[in-house]
C-alpha cells in the first residue's frame, strides 16, 4: 500500500463522516406523513400518526407497508432480495425505504407536498 | 513476425479473452449464490471486478474494456431484470472509466480497486436516482461510499497478490 492509498482512505472517510453528519446529525423531525412513490409517481399520502397495515401493488409485485406508533417499515415483500423489509423502520423527515425491483419508495414528509427537500 | 505466429498469437489472444469473460462471469454467478446485504440496495462485492481490475494490470486497457462490458451484459440477460442490467452497466462502465484513470497515478492497485469500488457504487446511485426520480436515494450516499472502499480493499489485495504472480509468469513465458 503506498502513501496515497491511506490518503483516500482518510478522504472518503472524512467526505463519508460530512455526508452523515448532514444527513443524520442534524436534529430530527419526525416527519407528518408517509408518501408512497411507485414508479417516480405519488400515489398515496398517508399520516404517519395513524396505525395501518397497507398493501401495495406495483407493476412487479407486492410490498407490505405498516404504519404503526409513529414509524413506517415495511413487513413483507414477495421482491427477490428483501432489502426493504430489512431496511430499519422511518420517521424522520427525508428518510425513505426503497424496494428498487418495484420501483417503490416509501419516504416521510412534513408537508403533504414531497418532492422538494434539500436542506443544502 | 509470420504468417502462422500471428495467427497463434490471435488464437491465443481470442482463447484468454474468451477464458477471462467465462471466469467474471462466473464470479458474478457465485455472488449472487451468497446473500450478502447490508440492507441497502446496491451493495456487494463486486468479485468478478477482480477480472476486470488483474485485467488492467496485465493486459491492454483496449482490451478489457469489451472483456468486463460483455460479461456485465451476459450476467445481467442470464441472472437479471432490465434494470438491474441498467445498474449493472453504469457502475461498470463508471468504475472502468475511474480505474483506467487512477492506474496511470500513483496510486497502488489497491487504491485503484477502492476507488473503482466507490465508483461502481456511485454510478448504480445515479441510475437509481433517475429511474426513481428521486434525490432521496442520496441518503444511502455515506454507507455506499464506505461500503465501496472496503470491497475494493479486499478485491484489490487480492488482485495484487495474483497481478505480482502473473508478472512472474510472464518473465519465464515472453509469448503472452
Amino acid at each position: 500500500m503506498k502513501k496515497y492509498d491511506f490518503i483516500i482512505i482518510a478522504a472518503v472517510l472524512a467526505i463519508a463522516g460530512i455526508l452523515f453528519f448532514f444527513l443524520y446529525g442534524t436534529p430530527a423531525h419526525n416527519g407528518k406523513f408517509v408518501t408512497v412513490k411507485i414508479d417516480g409517481a405519488i400515489t398515496q399520502t398517508l399520516p404517519l400518526a395513524e396505525n395501518r397495515t397497507l398493501e401495495i401493488e406495483t407493476a412487479q409485485g407486492n410490498n407490505t407497508l405498516e404504519i404503526k406508533d409513529g414509524y413506517a417499515r415495511i413487513i413483507a415483500a414477495d421482491c427477490p432480495d428483501k432489502i426493504c423489509c430489512h431496511h430499519a423502520p422511518v420517521r424522520r423527515n427525508g428518510e425513505s425505504i426503497i424496494c428498487l425491483p418495484h420501483r417503490l419508495i416509501i419516504s416521510i414528509s412534513s408537508t403533504e407536498d414531497n418532492e422538494i427537500d434539500a436542506r443544502i | 513476425m509470420n504468417h502462422q505466429n500471428h495467427q497463434n498469437k490471435i488464437a491465443k489472444k481470442t482463447a484468454l479473452y474468451g477464458m477471462l469473460i467465462a471466469l467474471a462471469f462466473t464470479f458474478s454467478y457465485l455472488e449472487s449464490l451468497l446473500p450478502f446485504h447490508f440492507g441497502i440496495p446496491g451493495v456487494k462485492l463486486g468479485l468478478a471486478n477482480l477480472v476486470v481490475l488483474i485485467g488492467l494490470y496485465t493486459l491492454s486497457p483496449k482490451a478489457v474494456f469489451p472483456i468486463a462490458m460483455l460479461r456485465i451484459l451476459l450476467a445481467g440477460l442470464t441472472f437479471g431484470n432490465t434494470f438491474s442490467l441498467l445498474y449493472s452497466l453504469a457502475g461498470g462502465i463508471l468504475s472502468f472509466i475511474v480505474m483506467l484513470l487512477m492506474q496511470k497515478t500513483k496510486l497502488s492497485i489497491i487504491g485503484v480497486s477502492m476507488l473503482g469500488g466507490i465508483a461502481h457504487n456511485i454510478g448504480q446511485v445515479i441510475v437509481a436516482a433517475v429511474v426513481l426520480k428521486t434525490v432521496r436515494i442520496a441518503y444511502y450516499l455515506p454507507v455506499l461510499l464506505i461500503a465501496g472502499m472496503i470491497t475494493g480493499f479486499l478485491l484489490g489485495v487480492a488482485a495484487k497478490l495474483i497481478t505480482q504472480r502473473i508478472h512472474q509468469l510472464n518473465n519465464k513465458d515472453t509469448s503472452l
